[in-house]
């Protein structure tokens, strides 16, 4: 099983994104690039937010280019707003699980504890976003993101808004959980030690150019010309 | 059922309901031999007493507006809010406290009359004119405040460097602010006098003080000259769309230049002159707006214990149709609480609610008697006439939602009504609460198509306290009158409080 983008062409006025490539079931992928090269248009087109002009996207074979976001075996993680405020964890979460109702269904309690207990918020389901730390609602965020249960996890920059040290813990749990439940994670992140840190696998977008994964380690031990000027080496 | 397809429905319905009744009045309209000498005195006195009761609520809201803009003191902030009471404040009401203050017996004839100032009279185009610059006052009030409010304090203290003097200030920062939005408050109050009914039926009246919602209401509650009646109400339709469409042109929103929001002192308001006038026009335009809701508390007290199973009835009646208007005004406000909805809602303010009603009349007519489904009838117009207010409070918090969470809501898959249920009501619910307020309170203290069809036994209350006051048995109408204030204060606050309960959303 493998996500693919097939000769995509997406398009945002004067802006055209071109993806052709493969990302392994269960990889780790960060998408660098400078502000504006295209890499929230890549997630979009992956998450189903924006249709491309030509292409298709698939996940295990299967076309997937003009389903729903809600549909798709996609969850995505925003820069912000991925929880309602004025409902508490718990149920945000119900919501997450039930989209048609939002009602709670018998074996709900004990999936959403579970998961909360994954992200090390056991306890706090009935807290509002008002009360938690900035670092405990990003475990919530990513929290609706597991119960969601979908194979590919895209992940538009989430951690921006943390400290340092918040953000390398969120991105050590994502890459535990990641590892354990088999997920393909796709991360947008403008820093260098981010992709280091999480990814196995690097995608460069360089003014809506697209190029295939490439090992993480290989990639920035020699960086192709775009991603040196990008990291500040000329 | 797809939410568009319930933002259909809803606008289907509001076009029906412009289109049917208007539609009825112009084919009504056509067995009409002539405009008679009276209906000309009536579209005279309509636009006469429109352009000098927005002329005067403008005039004296720009020095009340610069005063309130520059001072500050203890209770501003209270009397700026009390500034947006008489929006809600049934007009019978209002008319009732303008009497105990401008009427014959009233508090300032009795102070007067000894002094041998001759006799105040409040019934004609000068009472008129005194009740609508009683209700528009505090709405250009505030409307030009806020463009006072939105100039940026660094242009005041950029003034003050440059040694400007206060007509140059006035010249290059205050006159440009006002020469935009002038025009647009009165414009605004033009169009809301334009339908003046319950103000004209209270204080205006006979052949030199009637407008045309007035000729309308006399015509088929006097004369049952449908024909007639129609023809008015075309003309009515004429006259207000045309001075909406031109109310919209030169209306404009005060935007904010660009500044970094600081409050600086004002250099040039500091002499004792200035304060002094400043300090005038805030207690006179205090007097003139807090007096007769005093006198209304004041009278209404005693008649309160004395008010008759009849009044009760008409309250309970008023209630039943302030709920009525509440639920079916949300009911198309919240599918239409987009840009085009809101234009759509406009129709609720260009559309006169007297021919409206006449409209729903001779729809009803050949099924039904009319005055049986008076109340009804009365509820719908009244929603309907609220709606353009309500969709000016839903839209823009609906469409800040829409925009915050419409990717959220669409990478979670959520359905349309787990959308509406667990994001967009509960995050509404302030605007919403506020909104139903409103609708409740104008529906309560409306006296406009009741007055077409209502009979004693389905009287509401503003009628019953009409009523009172035309058999003179005045103690009783002011109580009548305070326990509608109370009602309509009451509904208002209960659905804004319950907008307000819970977590902030």
């Amino acid at each position: 099983m493998a996500l693919q983008l097939d000769s995509i062409l997406a398009c945002a006025g004067d802006f055209e994104l071109a993806a052709d490539l493969t990302v392994p079931e269960a990889d780790r992928v960060a998408v660098v690039g400078a502000s504006g090269s295209g890499k929230s248009t890549l997630l979009d087109v992956i998450a189903g937010f924006r249709l491309p002009e030509r292409g298709t996207v698939r996940w295990a074979g299967r076309d997937i280019t003009r389903l729903p976001p809600g549909t798709r075996p996609v969850s995505i993680l925003f820069q912000d707003t991925n929880l309602f405020p004025h409902l508490t964890i718990r149920q945000n979460l119900s919501l997450a699980l039930n989209p048609a109702t939002g009602r709670r269904r018998p074996g709900d309690a004990e999936r959403i504890d579970a998961v909360l207990e994954r992200v090390g918020l056991a306890g706090f389901g009935g807290r509002y976003l008002a009360e938690m730390s900035g670092g405990q609602q990003s475990r919530a965020a990513l929290a609706r993101v597991l119960i969601q249960a979908r194979p590919v996890v895209l992940l538009d920059e989430p951690f921006a808004a943390l400290g340092p040290a918040l953000k390398d813990q969120m991105l050590d749990l994502v890459a535990e959980i990641a590892e354990a439940e088999g997920l393909t994670v796709l991360l947008v992140s403008h820093d260098p030690d981010d992709a280091k840190r999480f990814a196995r696998t690097v995608i460069v977008i360089e003014a809506g150019q697209v190029t295939a994964p490439r090992d993480t380690a290989a990639l920035f031990d020699n960086p192709p010309p775009g991603l040196r000027a990008y990291l500040g080496g000329g | 059922m797809a939410p568009r397809a319930v933002s259909i429905i809803a606008a289907l319905s509001v076009i029906g309901l412009v289109i049917g009744p208007v539609t009825a009045v112009v084919l009504r309209a056509e067995a009409f031999s002539g405009f008679r000498p009276a209906d000309w005195q009536a579209f005279r006195f309509t636009l006469v007493q429109a352009t000098l009761s927005a002329l005067l609520s403008v005039a004296f809201a720009v020095p009340l507006a610069r005063a309130l803009a520059r001072r500050d003191f203890i209770g501003r902030g209270l009397l700026v809010a009390l500034l947006g009471a008489p929006f809600i404040l049934p007009v019978i009401v209002a008319v009732l406290g303008l009497l105990a203050v401008f009427g014959q017996t009233g508090v300032l004839n009795r102070a007067l009359s000894p002094l041998g100032v001759p006799e105040l009279q409040i019934y004609g185009l000068q009472g008129v004119l005194v009740a609508h610059v009683f209700f528009n006052l505090p709405l250009a009030t505030r409307l030009i405040l806020q463009g006072w409010l939105a100039i940026p304090a660094e242009q005041f203290r950029l003034a003050a460097t440059l040694g400007m003097g206060r007509r140059a200030m006035w010249r290059c920062i205050e006159w440009p602010m006002l020469r935009r939005l002038v025009p647009g408050a009165f414009a605004v109050i033009f169009v809301i006098c334009l339908s003046s009914f319950a103000v004209a039926l209270t204080l205006g009246g006979g052949p030199r003080a009637t407008t045309l919602e007035l000729a309308i209401y006399q015509s088929m509650r006097f004369d049952f000259d449908l024909a007639r009646a129609a023809v008015l109400g075309v003309v009515q339709i004429g006259l207000a769309l045309s001075a909406g469409l031109i109310a919209l042109r030169v209306t404009s929103v005060p935007v904010a230049a660009k500044g970094l929001d600081r409050h600086a002192p004002r250099w040039d308001t500091a002499g004792r002159m200035m304060v002094l006038v400043d300090a005038a026009w805030i207690v006179l335009a205090a007097l003139f707006l807090l007096t007769p809701l005093a006198m209304v508390v004041l009278n209404g007290v005693a008649g309160l214990s004395d008010l008759g199973t009849s009044v009760w009835q008409s309250a309970g009646h008023s209630i039943l149709v302030a709920l009525g208007s509440t639920a079916l005004c949300l009911l198309w406000a919240l599918p239409l609480a987009t840009r085009w909805g809101e234009w759509l809602g406009l129709s609720g303010i260009a559309l006169s609610p007297l021919v409206l009603g006449i409209g729903l009349f001779l729809i009803v007519r050949p099924f039904a008697n009319p005055f049986d489904l008076a109340l009804y009838v009365t509820a719908t117009v009244n929603a309907f006439v609220s709606l353009p207010f309500v969709l000016r409070i839903l839209r823009p918090e609906a469409e800040t939602i829409r925009a915050e969470y419409g990717r959220l809501r669409g990478a979670l898959g959520l359905s349309g009504w787990a959308w509406l249920w667990w994001v967009f009501l509960p995050r509404l619910k302030r605007p919403l609460g506020f909104g139903a307020g409103l609708t409740a309170a104008l529906s309560m203290g409306d006296l406009g198509v009741i007055a077409l069809f209502a009979d004693p036994d389905r009287a509401t209350l503003p009628l019953k306290v009409y009523q009172l006051m035309g058999a003179y048995r005045m103690d009783q109408a002011a109580g009548a009158a305070l326990l509608l204030l109370l009602l309509s204060l009451g509904m208002f606050w209960l659905f804004d409080r319950g907008g307000r309960v819970g977590p902030a959303a």
